[in-house]
């Protein structure tokens, strides 16, 4: 992934709805405007929701990534507190 | 003198077991009453009835136990918080809705709006047998739109627009009907599995898929004594001209060749969907 630099990695796989995005937003919580968070998460509803919901909180989505492995890595730049 | 229970129940009074109390039937639209309506009907339910108020299936309001003789002075307390009572029988029914996009963050449309028009167009209208409109937001279908007579679905048009799109991947796995796929950097929406959820639309990061209102109607659901779910006989509305022509189509109709007591899908049934599609495709065009 050289495409971005990545300041933190989140992995959400280990929760249901709706702890994903809890644990993803705290995550985004300890960076600073500007830095990048790559958040795992499995395929199914998070993948369906957790970008929306970011989206909805003001942040930016620079990519989803496919992993092959069940899995997807949403790069967010953090734009807003 | 008599009781007239007809005109007692088409304002509304639902005659109880109890001789002498009705329950009586509030207007309500989608769903929506004022803290102002509320401090009224509890004041009447209070005062008139025993203290308690019903929620109905429909979204309606009903304060039980009111007394015969007391019917013109619960009228004129309600009227002052600005309540009417309801209907009942063969008639346009209260129109139902969900809170749509003004509330609610899944809303494709503005239900309430929709509801209130159809309710000003209908409410109340004499027809062979009850006829009932339901209006929900989107996909997620909480108001239940194809339990009615004439259900409303709101629907969201999308298209993509390229220049705006970074290629994040998002709207693929947001979609649920696998209707986006990625060709060579481009995206392709397949019309024919697209459910109009606006999923996409509300995903996407940079906007670059847009969604126009839009509204899937569905005749003949009916819910009570007979189970049938409403169908989609005309592609998406796109307009509220358009839905409205469609409705009145609709309701002309029902109007038109319904037997008294019949239900909308049985008169469908009996004299042929396919007559029907050619009057609501005409509405659907003109």
């Amino acid at each position: 992934m050289a495409e971005f630099e990545i300041d933190e990695r989140v992995d959400i796989t280990d929760v249901v709805c709706p702890v994903t995005f809890v644990k993803a937003k705290v995550a985004m919580e300890e960076l600073e405007i500007g830095q990048i968070l790559a958040v795992r998460m499995n395929d199914g509803e998070p993948v369906q929701n957790v970008p929306r919901s970011f989206k909805d909180e003001g942040q930016q989505i620079l990519k989803l990534i496919n992993n092959e492995d069940g899995t997807y890595d949403l790069i967010l730049k953090k734009i807003a507190e | 003198m008599a009781v007239d229970y007809a005109t007692l129940k088409k304002g509304g009074f639902m005659r109880q077991k109890q001789k002498n109390n009705f329950s009586l039937r509030l207007q309500v639209v989608g769903g929506n009453l004022t803290a102002e309506n509320l401090k009224k009907i509890a004041e009447v339910a209070e005062k008139y009835g025993d203290g308690h108020v019903h929620l109905t299936s429909r979204q309606s309001v009903e304060i039980p136990f009111i007394k015969l003789d007391n019917i013109d002075e619960v009228k004129d307390l309600l009227a002052e918080g600005g309540v009417k009572p309801g209907v009942c029988g063969p008639r346009v029914r209260t129109v139902t809705a969900c809170q749509g996009n003004q509330v609610c963050p899944s809303g494709n449309i503005d239900s309430y709006d929709i509801a209130k028009e159809i309710d000003k167009r209908y409410y109340a209208k004499e027809l062979p047998h009850k006829f009932k409109f339901g209006v929900t937001g989107c996909q997620n279908n909480c108001l239940k739109a194809e339990e009615n007579d004439v259900g409303i679905k709101g629907a969201s048009i999308v298209s993509w627009d390229k220049d705006a799109c970074i290629m994040c991947g998002v709207c693929l796995k947001a979609c649920r009907e696998g209707a986006i796929t990625e060709e060579n950097g481009e995206l392709k929406l397949d019309t024919d599995k697209c459910n109009y959820c606006g999923r996409c639309e509300k995903a996407c990061p940079t906007d670059a898929w847009k969604g126009e209102n839009g509204y899937i109607v569905s005749f003949g659901g009916l819910f009570g004594n007979k189970i049938h779910r409403g169908e989609e006989l005309i592609p998406v509305v796109t307009s509220k001209e358009q839905l409205f022509r469609v409705t009145d189509a609709a309701i002309n109709f029902f109007n038109e060749n319904a037997n008294p007591g019949e239900r909308f899908h049985f008169t469908l049934e009996r004299v042929g969907i396919d007559k029907f599609k050619e009057v609501i495709n005409k509405a659907y065009q003109s």
